[in-house]
């Protein structure tokens, strides 16, 4: 444990929590839900109906001024003039040699107006890149990390419970805009990190127990990180810290998707280069085949490394992402993971390993 | 999951597992702490019937859906038999740790080794 749980910091949710007897742990410095109830059992709520999540630990970076946009088209990967005004965009930060910061999801509030959500662990060192690059646009970055609490509200259900506390319609997939919900003014997305359909809700911290109350009142069930890092797994979602780090670049991640090079960000000329010449490994998602779970850490034989793995709750298997050669990375590959020593046979897959039936 | 039980005719060991002597033989288990800090228990990799354990090492991994977990055998002894139900439902081990969730039995090779177990109280006041 690498904190004592007198420094770690606590959500404005965190009475609810206890409250609701839910197993604490250290997060990336804060004291989060990791369960409540049963891994499993939120995750099929999840997958079936509606859970919420408190991610409130996240961090929020503001941009705005008059060269917002081109602030930020120097920071992160993708393109960020294709983001209309009300829009959203995942991207990942990189560092010169093209190496992951962090991956972020940017909302475009106004024309020159933006909010950017980090991971907790990077948070600070985000932020302190947006500002140190901020110096050189008519434009500020500003750390909004305390001042909002963030709700994820997901499964196929989530639509329906959260227009039923709102004032108007929910923005479409990708989108975001103002709304009303459960009397509190915020910021509601339609993104996620779980596969299914659903909201995440930016609201000031002050204001987060009256919605969380709310959402919880007309069914949501409360879900924690445990089922959250399950359910992104199954649809081979990347995690910062698992999958991504600075020792890879997005192309390796799977990420070249978002990854627009001709924009100049940061880092774009070691990606073109890496995209040109051709990774020599990939992330790949696997099952395995039979008994056994892949864990992070785990060597795949013959060169590779698992990055995340755990059991599958929908799919009752053993699943996870490895690094491997390009060769190893095609589907339907069979790969050998060693589990503690116990050579576990594996296949690699396509993404996502798991599928709603009516996508 | 059950509620929070520790039997009073069974012997505890630090690592949160158990040992329940009879005659020669004693059966393994994990303890109800043990299995509430893993959480929901998913996977159980068995020890080989035959082989022997060493008092204090492990021989056995639980997994839940987070994290792995080594089983520590209480006393030393030869493995005479593995509960084969946990391959198809591990979660017996958080429903009944006690009874249908035992993991091995043994037959003990150095009954003294039980003298540095604990008893139900010793055990019970060591988790507070």
């Amino acid at each position: 444990m690498a904190a004592s749980p007198e420094t770690l910091r606590r959500t404005p949710l965190f009475d609810r929590h206890k409250a609701l007897g839910a197993k604490l742990v250290p997060f990336a410095g804060w004291e989060m839900p990791v369960q409540y109830t049963g891994i499993r059992e939120e995750h099929q709520a999840v997958r079936t109906g509606v859970g919420v999540f408190d991610v409130s630990h996240m961090g929020q970076i503001e941009t705005r001024g008059r060269q917002a946009d081109a602030l930020l088209q120097r920071l992160v990967s993708n393109d960020v003039r294709r983001m209309p005004e009300g829009g959203a965009q995942y991207s990942v930060l990189c560092r010169d040699d093209g190496g992951i910061l962090d991956d972020l999801f940017s909302y475009r509030m106004a024309d020159e107006h933006f909010l950017t959500v980090t991971n907790a662990a990077n948070h600070e060192a985000d932020f302190r890149w947006f500002e140190q690059h901020a110096a050189d646009f008519d434009a500020d970055a500003l750390d909004r990390a305390s001042h909002y609490a963030m709700l994820a509200v997901q499964g196929p259900g989530a639509p329906t419970l959260v227009r039923s506390l709102t004032d108007g319609r929910l923005p479409a997939r990708f989108h975001c805009c103002q709304r009303t919900v459960a009397g509190v003014p915020m910021l509601v997305a339609s993104t996620g990190y779980t596969g299914e359909e659903g909201v995440e809700l930016l609201v000031d911290s002050d204001r987060a127990i009256q919605v969380w109350d709310a959402l919880v009142a007309a069914g949501a069930t409360p879900a924690g990180l445990g089922a959250r890092d399950t359910l992104r797994l199954e649809v081979c979602y990347p995690l910062y810290g698992n999958d991504l780090s600075t020792d890879r670049g997005p192309i390796e991640a799977g990420l070249g998707w978002a990854t627009k090079e001709a924009t100049g960000f940061i880092g774009s000329e070691a990606v073109a280069r890496r995209r040109a010449e051709g990774p020599r490994e990939k992330l790949a998602p696997f099952v395995i085949d039979g008994p056994g779970i892949p864990r992070q850490g785990n060597a795949v034989v013959g060169g590779g490394e698992v990055t995340s793995g755990t059991m599958s709750p929908s799919l009752g298997v053993g699943i996870g992402m490895a690094y491997v050669p390009v060769d190893s990375a095609k589907p339907d590959t069979p790969i050998e993971i060693d589990v503690r020593g116990k050579m576990r046979p594996a296949i690699v897959k396509r993404k996502p390993l798991y599928a709603r039936e009516d996508s | 999951m059950a509620e929070a039980s520790y039997p009073d005719d069974l012997l505890y060991h630090p690592e949160h597992d158990w040992a329940r002597v009879e005659g020669e033989e004693a059966t393994f288990g994990i303890t109800w702490y043990a299995q509430d800090q893993l959480g929901e228990v998913v996977f159980f990799d068995p020890p080989e019937v035959g082989t022997t354990v060493t008092k204090d090492e492990p021989y056995a991994e639980v997994e839940s859906v987070k994290a792995v977990s080594d089983v520590f055998a209480p006393l030393s002894g030869e493995i005479v038999g593995v509960n084969k139900a946990l391959g198809d439902k591990p979660e017996t081990i958080n429903d009944d740790p006690y009874g249908a969730g035992w993991m091995v039995r043994i037959k003990v090779s150095d009954p003294s080794e039980c003298d540095a177990l604990m008893d139900q109280s010793t055990y019970t006041q060591s988790l507070t």
